[in-house]
């Protein structure tokens, strides 16, 4: 049977095309704040969500998109507040989220197969209205960086100098890190609360390698993202396999290669 | 007189911790180049911060172009070089996207760039002397060519103050010597306000007119000749 056959496939390349490419968009912006593990706090405060959709009887999905961007922001308000330094923000979302989500999952008794679909990533879950929605977010996400890509730029190279100069960069931080919030949970579907992170990272460290600007890094990190969804889809397919370790191991190949052949590459240039 | 910059009786210490700045008065009238020096550790990045609005005094008033310095209209106004720690020189960034950075403030952030701002970009980098690398990667620079760079993106926005903190910081000798009279010329050429902010200051020693010296008040002011009475500075070599 031909992959693109079956229906759950068609949803699967949809979603995931969308989650290939904005997860790295997102994750570049990360990276260069050296918040690189922030999607990893995210993802637990969105199994909280997804445990608190499941105890409410609402859509796991719309929980976890609500939990997510509020761990983001509220990562981001400790760290400019200086209420606590980047990575104990980062250490208070992440052990908060994963255990108000033990809790609320116990309590929801939801300890089961679908909530592992969350956890790792599922091709088999996924509908079309779970689609509609990550197009939606992930476009309405894209157009934000669009609009926005000067202002994240200047951010990203010299913060200070941006805010000395009148910059919003306060505002600018918290629609990254809402940005960053959304993304988590768009791409839990598809690659999975405990490895979307990787998806925003690794295609932007393999790029950062290769890339003479912000601009092809960012574009080549969106593509490395798309051809480790597309093909780490298609291994998952046919070797029935779980859809996010093969997508974030296709990821890391593309980032060691990268690593390793980066200085071969800057010696022929 | 149009002062740049005015601190009126300004004290400042951070929640809980002793005073940094006490009492201290500054004028800093418009085209001047200054440097403020002292150790580590006397006040002077503190002061800077007062100064540009980014902490509050505890009690004074902090002016910048005649306004509140917190509250200050078309801060692009200010060029600013962040030390060099704490610029993302290890970005993927080309020379063209560091100095369009700077421009981004006096445009607005959801403007889109027009011929005017093409050209301020274009005459910062032929400003620093780096109008062929546009499309380099920064990386692939050296330190002072890299300086060089973030220069021009403070350049790009049109400053009337410039404001440099910390520039020689992790630069070898001939590159701060150079970095010195580029500044010597910069203002010269621009008649733009210069704040030099650095415990070192050998290299623009020739070129500012006033230096001002921080040790949690201001203990010098006047003419750099004039200093060596008042504090030696063991890494200064006076020509």
């Amino acid at each position: 049977m031909f992959i693109l056959d079956a229906d759950f496939m068609q949803i699967a390349f949809a979603t995931g095309a969308v989650v290939g490419v904005l997860a790295p968009a997102v994750g570049f912006f990360l990276v260069q704040r050296q918040m690189s593990l922030i999607g990893d706090g995210i993802g637990h405060a969105a199994f909280a969500g997804v445990a608190a959709g499941y105890l409410l009887d609402v859509s796991p999905v719309g929980a976890a998109l609500v939990a997510a961007t509020l761990a983001a922001v509220g990562v981001e308000w400790l760290r400019s507040r200086h209420r606590a330094a980047g990575d104990q923000a980062l250490a208070l979302i992440f052990y908060t989220g994963i255990a108000a989500g033990v809790v609320l999952v116990s309590a929801a008794g939801a300890l089961n197969a679908n909530l592992f679909s969350f956890l790792f990533g599922s091709i088999l879950t996924v509908t079309w209205s779970d689609f509609t929605l990550v197009a939606i977010l992930g476009a309405v996400g894209l157009g934000i960086i669009a609009l926005l890509y000067r202002g994240l730029v200047a951010v990203a190279l010299d913060e200070e100098g941006a805010r000395v100069s009148g910059l919003p960069v306060g505002l600018l931080n918290v629609v990254l890190a809402a940005l960053a919030g959304v993304t988590v949970a768009v791409s839990m579907r598809i690659v999975g609360i405990l490895l979307i992170a990787a998806l925003m990272v690794l295609p932007v460290i393999a790029a950062g390698r290769v890339g003479t600007s912000i601009r092809s890094t960012i574009l080549l990190s969106m593509g490395i993202g798309l051809l480790s969804v597309t093909a780490g889809l298609t291994i998952s397919y046919y070797g029935n396999l779980a859809p996010g370790g093969a997508i974030v191991l296709l990821a890391a190949a593309f980032a060691l290669a990268a690593v390793g052949g980066a200085p071969l590459l800057n010696r022929t240039r | 007189m149009q002062l740049a910059v005015e601190l009126d009786k300004v004290s400042f210490a951070y929640p809980g911790g002793p005073d940094v700045l006490e009492g201290v008065d500054l004028k800093i009238r418009r085209g001047e180049f200054v440097t403020i020096a002292g150790p580590n550790g006397g006040g002077k990045t503190t002061l800077l911060r007062v100064a540009l609005g980014l902490e509050e005094p505890v009690s004074g008033t902090a002016r910048l172009f005649g306004e509140p310095a917190d509250r200050v209209r078309d801060r692009y106004r200010i060029g600013y070089l962040a030390q060099r720690t704490r610029l993302g020189i290890d970005a993927p960034a080309t020379v063209g996207e560091v100095v369009t950075a700077g421009r981004v403030a006096r445009r607005g952030l959801l403007k889109p760039f027009g011929r005017e701002d093409r050209e301020a970009i274009a005459e910062a980098l032929s400003r620093v002397g780096l109008e062929n690398q546009a499309s380099t990667p920064i990386q692939r620079l050296s330190g002072g060519q890299q300086q060089r760079a973030y220069i021009a993106k403070a350049l790009a926005g049109e400053p009337e103050l410039l404001v440099l903190d910390e520039p020689t910081a992790g630069v070898d000798v001939d590159a701060q010597e150079a970095f010195g009279a580029f500044l010597g010329e910069l203002h010269e050429a621009l008649g733009v306000t210069i704040l030099y902010v650095s415990h070192e200051f050998g290299a623009v020693e020739r070129f500012v007119e006033r230096v001002v010296l921080v040790r949690g008040g201001i203990v010098f002011d006047g003419p750099p000749a004039e200093l060596p009475a008042h504090w030696h500075d063991p890494s200064h070599v006076h020509p």
